[in-house]
């Protein structure tokens, strides 16, 4: 049997050096957001014949009003070129212009312009949205557990399951934030929905190890500190194979999937190998702690 | 669970099973139909076929949200004036021949929108340019019956003719005039507005209108030319509406009578209101998608779901043996299921949608994972095959709901706050979990109950 809890100390201070980690990046490098949340323009073209440079492009589009322009080389003879939002008309300036550059054509193959108005609605919305799951969350594990009284009450774990989640979602962001800053990785909506999922899987995870240790309290008990351990042993097998199962297909979206759902499972994968560990590592020893002071307090 | 009940309900699940495969996919079915059909002279029919609803980032199309300004229209008339911009839209939108476009009005108390999605656009940016058109209202008059002669006839001659063969006929541009209609100088701007009335003699409906005074002067000099005669109201060069004058009418004040029944009377003065009140719009997001990324998206997405998916088969088969296989079968079961069920609600399948789907089939292993690891323990403890079996589904069953109610539940909250991207994965997503336990539930236990009593049970490497 592989005791978890024993070096739980070192755990603490891993996670709690990369939350705090995470959170510094948050400060210092902020989030890259997408124009879904800032508003703005994108524009993905091909051209059939050679690409030309990117200041040649820049220079084209010199005379139209844009804000600032980036260009970004794709891999299929093509370029995704961003700048603030614009309406129609000037769109179609953009390309007129690209279109005169080359002489073999060039091929829209998307093009997208969020007004400012929208990207406020959406964050506001996204806001809401994360804390209606945090406090359904806390609820159904209050629930589920309220026949577990002893040695700690049900909502104690929905605590725990919540810190556990805490430590799940702002570890992925604060890599989110890094790769945002030197990949220019940006914070989409697909990205957001990623995130909203993993705060459902991070809770399973955690549920199933809660559920092995509620058994085992209520059929055998024994010392707390070993229960943990037993239940953490006992869904060893299950938390690796369907943290691997899931793992496998979030892979292969990210490895095939395209533009759009590449990050999308870049930050489901962040989320899941984090809500495994946690749910390994974080959420008994949490427990284990929380049961050690309060038996503590009693006894003096 | 009794023998010959579990061999009922598995007769069942293959029925299905084999239904909801070929329903997900039915090449297969009807390539056999025909080579056996052309080898034995059999008249096989091919299967149903129901092709999936694309969203338009698998197949290309422009969604667009509308701005209006109605900021010169009174409140209680906001609702009237959004319904009339939608019918004028929608009429316009139905020029591009696009399936089962989207429109829609949202929003509320001083801020309204239209959302329009037109999935398969080949122009979006004509598209873009005809929608933000205010609409365009006008009267018209007959044309002389000479007049219409001439272009009927020449209708005749330019039909079935091709373009080329159409440009040598003399005057060949006449046959795509209106044959009985000519535009006057009437427009929708000097009209002040329509208002739905019922009439006091016979209580039908009718609709009264009211020009300013500009438009007062020319309505009686068009009324006094046409007495006896159509004056015919068109919006965006389409007929609403063919009133016959019967009088000169002074004042600006006019009535249309007719056998309309109320609902197409209110949509009349919907329409007459659009066009009459320019309600402004501003295009405040787009989103194209060209055909061909979207082709590509669908196939790249499509890609990774079958990778990913023969992975955990691979997975499953080599850490759990025989029961890795039945598992397998299940899963595929599971997926036709899945499938079948997005083509027949039907859910109009978005790469978000996709990207649910291929994540669920991830969790829907977790269900099975977590019964053969229980199943695992058991038969560890010596306990027989039957028993083992039995205790493993009981003692898994709290974490399998546990853990997919949690995340059922996230996904619900998705489904009912968030934006379309999300609500499309979390659609998916909890369509996806709901069936996985089932199948995990029902399917696996099915397939492993038969082996309870066979000589299978006793060997024990399959199992553990």
């Amino acid at each position: 049997m592989i005791s978890f809890t024993r070096y739980r100390k070192i755990y603490f201070i891993f996670s709690a050096t990369l939350i705090l980690a995470s959170i510094a990046s948050f400060v210092v490098f902020g989030f890259n957001l997408g124009i879904d949340f800032t508003g703005g323009s994108i524009l993905e073209i091909t051209y059939q014949g050679d690409r030309p440079s990117n200041q040649e492009i820049l220079d084209n589009l010199k005379e139209i009003e844009l804000g600032t322009v980036t260009v970004q080389p794709t891999d299929n003879n093509g370029i995704i070129l961003k700048f603030k939002d614009v309406d129609e008309e000037i769109h179609q300036q953009i390309l007129e212009n690209l279109q005169k550059q080359d002489a073999t054509g060039i091929e829209e193959k998307r093009f997208e312009s969020i007004g400012p108005t929208i990207g406020k609605e959406l964050k506001d919305k996204t806001k809401i949205v994360a804390i209606l799951v945090l406090l359904s969350i806390v609820l159904y594990i209050a629930f589920a557990f309220r026949k577990v009284q002893r040695p700690l009450r049900s909502w104690q774990y929905g605590i725990v399951s919540i810190l556990a989640l805490f430590h799940d979602i702002l570890i992925p962001l604060g890599i989110f934030s890094v790769l945002g800053k030197i990949y220019d990785i940006e914070i989409t909506i697909p990205v957001i929905t990623a995130f909203l999922a993993i705060l459902g899987y991070s809770v399973n995870n955690t549920v199933v190890v809660f559920d092995r240790i509620r058994e085992n309290l209520l059929t055998g008990g024994g010392a707390f500190e070993d229960v943990i351990d037993k239940s953490l042993n006992q869904t060893l097998a299950r938390q690796i194979n369907t943290s691997l199962t899931t793992l496998f297909v979030v892979s292969a979206i990210f490895i095939l999937g395209g533009e759009t759902l590449k990050y999308f499972a870049l930050a489901l994968s962040l989320g899941i190998i984090a809500g495994t560990y946690s749910s390994f590592f974080l959420a008994g020893s949490i427990l284990l702690t929380w049961f050690n002071r309060k038996d503590r307090q009693r006894k003096k | 669970m009794k023998k010959k009940k579990v061999y009922i309900i598995l007769f069942f699940i293959l029925i299905f099973a084999f239904l909801a495969g070929n329903l997900s996919s039915p090449k297969y079915f009807n390539q056999g139909a025909d080579f056996v059909n052309a080898k034995l002279s059999l008249q096989i029919p091919h299967f149903w076929e129901v092709p999936f609803k694309l969203g338009l980032d698998l197949q290309g199309g422009v969604h667009l949200v509308y701005q209006a300004d109605l900021s010169n229209i009174d409140k209680e008339s906001h609702h009237s004036a959004m319904q009339g911009l939608k019918d004028v839209i929608e009429r316009r939108v139905n020029f591009f021949g696009v399936e089962e476009p989207v429109i829609q009005v949202q929003g509320s108390g001083d801020s309204y929108r239209l959302i329009i999605e037109l999935a398969g656009i080949k122009d979006p940016a004509q598209a873009v340019k005809m929608i933000g058109e205010t609409p365009f209202l006008e009267f018209r008059e007959q044309k002389e019956p000479d007049e219409t002669q001439k272009i009927l006839d020449k209708q005749k001659e330019v039909e079935g003719k091709s373009f080329e063969e159409m440009q040598e006929i003399e005057n060949w541009q006449l046959a795509f005039e209106d044959p009985y209609f000519k535009s006057t100088i009437l427009t929708g701007q000097y009209l002040d507005g329509a208002k739905l009335n019922f009439s006091q003699t016979t209580s039908e409906p009718l609709i009264s209108l009211q020009f300013n005074k500009e438009g007062s002067k020319i309505f009686e000099e068009l009324t006094a030319n046409n007495v006896g005669k159509i004056l015919a109201i068109y919006i965006d060069n389409v007929p609403i509406s063919t009133p016959v004058v019967q009088d000169k009418i002074s004042g600006g004040k006019a009535q249309i009578t007719g056998s309309f029944t109320g609902e197409e009377a209110k949509e009349l003065v919907r329409n007459l209101n659009a066009g009459a009140l320019p309600v402004p719009v501003e295009l405040i997001s787009q989103q194209s998608v060209g055909a061909t990324l979207g082709e590509h998206s669908l196939n790249t997405s499509l890609m990774a779901g079958m990778f990913g998916f023969l992975a955990i088969i691979l997975f499953l088969i080599i850490f759990y043996r025989l029961p890795g296989i039945l598992a397998s079968i299940a899963l595929l079961i599971y997926l036709a299921f899945v499938l079948s069920l997005v083509k027949l609600i039907p859910i109009t399948l978005t790469l978000a949608g996709v990207g649910g789907i291929i994540l669920s089939i991830g969790m829907a292993v977790d269900a099975n994972v977590l019964i053969f690891s229980r199943m695992r323990e058991e038969l560890r403890k010596r306990e027989s095959f039957a028993i083992a079996l039995k205790e493993g589904f009981k003692r898994s069953w709290p974490s399998i709901r546990d853990g997919n109610i949690t995340t059922l539940v996230v996904a619900l909250i998705l489904f009912l706050f968030g934006t379309s991207f999300i609500k499309g994965f979390a659609l998916t997503l909890m369509i996806g979990i709901s069936f996985s336990m089932l199948s995990a539930i029902l399917i696996t236990r099915s397939f492993l109950i038969i082996f309870v009593g066979t000589r299978f049970e006793n060997w024990k490497w399959l199992w553990r």
